[in-house]
């Protein structure tokens, strides 16, 4: 068959091309502007080639946020993911209980990111907040979060489980919600226990909703800022300083423009890698389904 | 294979029924006999799929009970009472191949892997599986899957009974007569009981030695297909089996007979008997296209009808009449007459049958 060759087409694709570049190229063009260049001023700006990168690669610092980012989104992903399918499993499928469930898990994702560091700064507090007053003095175990590291480290990874547990929650809720009755008459009939229905039905059906909650929850676990920022600024020492603490300290701190453009833009692409790399993995897992 | 006995069963899924028409399936006694092959037709929304669910326990209904082999077992789960059913759309575990899929029944129960491994084997020629054994079952076609379905039901053979809900819905037509065939093949082999719900009655005749019609949650007629054809015992039934459905036209008593409405007919014998019986019953005549004969010319047992048009089918002819109000059709074969003015229209007297509000009476 002969093909028209007519590149005109191309012109179609135009309105998106322009699109993304104002969304996303060149606002990024901007950080990567400061990523290779000295800039003292207007009219004052150095080439610096990828020495920025080399340093922000070399530093001691941001290998140390590193390691603890991805302990911090591994170790939440680890609780979250599991606990969220368990909640959802637990929850009731009709009737009134099952709104009144929904309104209630889904209450800590309405509240603002500031004030849920607020709440769990005075929370966890021995003094005055009923959480820390609690293990302190009822159970007898010695905790401060401003001074011991693992205690900070406990109180925002439960907070941040607190806060987006029912995120994921709601996901497998609508996974589980959407699987035919007929799937648990059938394992039903075939004598299925309650195990195999978890292992055969329930979890294959939901890998759709729980590769969603796994990106959204590395995404955003990766870009944590306001809530340890808030409950702990990072401290004690730089114990819980994740990486956009870091560069927050880099970039408006120290101002070190150049240095914390470069990091963006690894930051960035560290976490675009790693998302890619997330869906591949789970798609691969399940490949052939049509959940 | 077991005898499965209903006993004053009856289920409403509302809570407090009040009326019958909140009942999904009306108080019954039932029985259906071991090793039988039972099509159950009716329409849309008449309670099949609700008694189905109710042998296989999947339901619990809301009162009476369901004996196997008079053993009650109206409280116990699917798997304790040990019944296989298949439902109108494909159920597969995704993540399993296609053995593994027909091997889960067996694996649940703690089946010895040999005679796992045989008897997958068996059904996977049976069912033409083979060639995709070991592929995940997720990727397959539409009727594959509901085939992999099938043999889950199909591949334990201690079980009470097999139910087929609709099964060859998804299929397409050729796919659908041989696997009818099969099923056929099966039940002459292990004489399982078997109850096969569908909407088709060419699928239920074909398939099954008793057919038992359903009707707004009752069960209306249980009989061979001939019964069915020759003696319905429910309007329905008359209307739902054949092609085209049985003739009705209402009728009335007068002085010295039957009456049918809008017309100088009059019935008399045993029609005007028991028709005397049921003076507050709804009555009407009816009569299957096939026991209607057309006539040329006036006879004793002939009545003057206007002829509407006559369809011919191929092997047979379908003549259309206007008797009073009412608008008949005969069957008649393909190398019979049919004049063309004053047709007569001839009822074979056994085969005209009296109905009472909807049942058959005489």
């Amino acid at each position: 068959m002969n093909k028209t060759e007519n590149n005109k087409a191309w012109l179609l694709v135009l309105p998106v091309v322009l699109l993304v570049a104002f969304s996303a190229i060149i606002p990024l063009m901007t950080v990567v502007n400061y990523s290779v260049q000295d800039i003292f001023g207007p009219g004052e700006a150095y080439w610096v080639g990828t020495e920025w990168f080399e340093q922000t690669l070399r530093s001691q610092d941001l290998h140390g946020a590193f390691i603890r980012q991805l302990i911090f989104s591994g170790t939440i992903l680890l609780i979250q993911i599991p606990l969220g399918i368990a909640i959802a499993l637990a929850m009731p499928a009709r009737g009134w209980t099952a709104s009144l469930a929904l309104v209630l898990v889904a209450l800590p994702l309405l509240i603002p990111w500031n004030v849920v560091g607020t709440i769990w700064q005075i929370f966890a507090r021995g003094d005055i907040g009923l959480g820390g007053w609690f293990v302190n003095d009822v159970l007898g175990v010695p905790f401060n979060y401003t001074a011991n590291s693992l205690d900070a480290w406990i109180t925002v990874v439960i907070m941040d489980v607190w806060h987006w547990t029912p995120l994921v929650v709601l996901l497998c809720y609508a996974g589980l919600r959407a699987i035919p009755d007929a799937f648990y008459q059938a394992a039903s009939i075939d004598g299925a226990g309650r195990l195999s229905v978890f292992r055969y039905i329930q979890l294959p059906k939901m890998r759709g909703v729980l590769l969603i909650a796994v990106l959204l929850r590395f995404m955003d676990s990766f870009m944590i800022y306001t809530e340890p920022f808030v409950v702990t600024g990072g401290g004690p020492g730089n114990a819980t300083t994740f990486l956009s603490q870091q560069l927050v300290k880099m970039a408006l701190g120290q101002f070190d423009l150049g240095p914390a453009a470069a990091f963006s833009i690894i930051y960035f692409l560290f976490i675009l890698l790693a998302s890619f790399v997330f869906y591949n993995v789970m798609i691969r897992v399940g490949r052939g389904g049509d959940a | 294979m077991a005898r499965i006995e209903f006993q004053k069963l009856a289920h409403s899924y509302v809570s407090a029924p009040s009326s019958p028409a909140d009942f999904a399936l009306k108080e019954m006694d039932f029985a259906w006999e071991s090793g039988g092959a039972y099509a159950l037709l009716g329409p849309s929304g008449c309670g099949k799929t609700t008694l189905l669910n109710v042998i296989s326990g999947l339901l619990r209904p809301s009162q009476g009970s369901v004996l196997y082999d008079g053993t009650d077992v109206t409280a116990r789960t699917p798997a304790q009472r040990n019944i296989a059913q298949v439902f109108q759309f494909p159920v597969i575990y995704d993540t399993m191949t296609v053995a593994q899929n027909l091997a889960f029944p067996l694996r649940n129960r703690r089946v010895n892997k040999r005679e796992i491994d045989q008897r997958v084997g068996e059904l996977l020629e049976m069912l033409e599986l083979q060639p995709v054994a070991n592929r995940r079952a997720a990727g397959l076609t539409a009727d594959q899957k509901q085939k992999i379905s099938m043999g889950r039901g199909l591949v334990r053979d201690d079980v009470a009974a097999i139910l087929f809900d609709e099964p060859l819905t998804v299929i397409d037509p050729h796919l659908k007569w041989q696997l009818r065939r099969k099923l056929k093949e099966v039940h002459e082999r292990y004489r399982h009981t078997l109850v096969y719900v569908t909407h088709d009655q060419n699928e239920a005749l074909t398939f099954a030695d008793k057919v038992v019609v359903m009707y707004e949650g009752e069960v209306v007629q249980l009989g061979t297909p001939q019964e069915l054809f020759e003696a319905p015992a429910h309007r329905f039934v008359g209307y739902f089996i054949g092609s085209p459905g049985m003739n009705f036209m209402g009728a009335h008593l007068v002085q010295d007979g039957l009456g049918i409405d809008g017309t100088e007919i009059t019935l008399g014998g045993h029609w005007a008997t028991v028709g005397r019986q049921h003076a507050k019953s709804r009555l009407a005549i009816g009569i299957r296209p096939e026991f209607l004969g057309v006539s040329a010319s006036a006879r004793d047992d002939a009545v003057p009808a206007t002829l509407l048009s006559v369809q011919d089918v191929g092997n047979f002819k379908l003549v259309r009449a206007r008797l009073g109000p009412h608008e008949v059709t005969a069957k008649l074969a393909e190398e019979e007459p049919v004049p063309t003015d004053g047709v007569h229209l001839v009822f074979q007297p056994e085969a005209t049958k009296l109905y009472a509000d909807e049942r058959l009476v005489a």
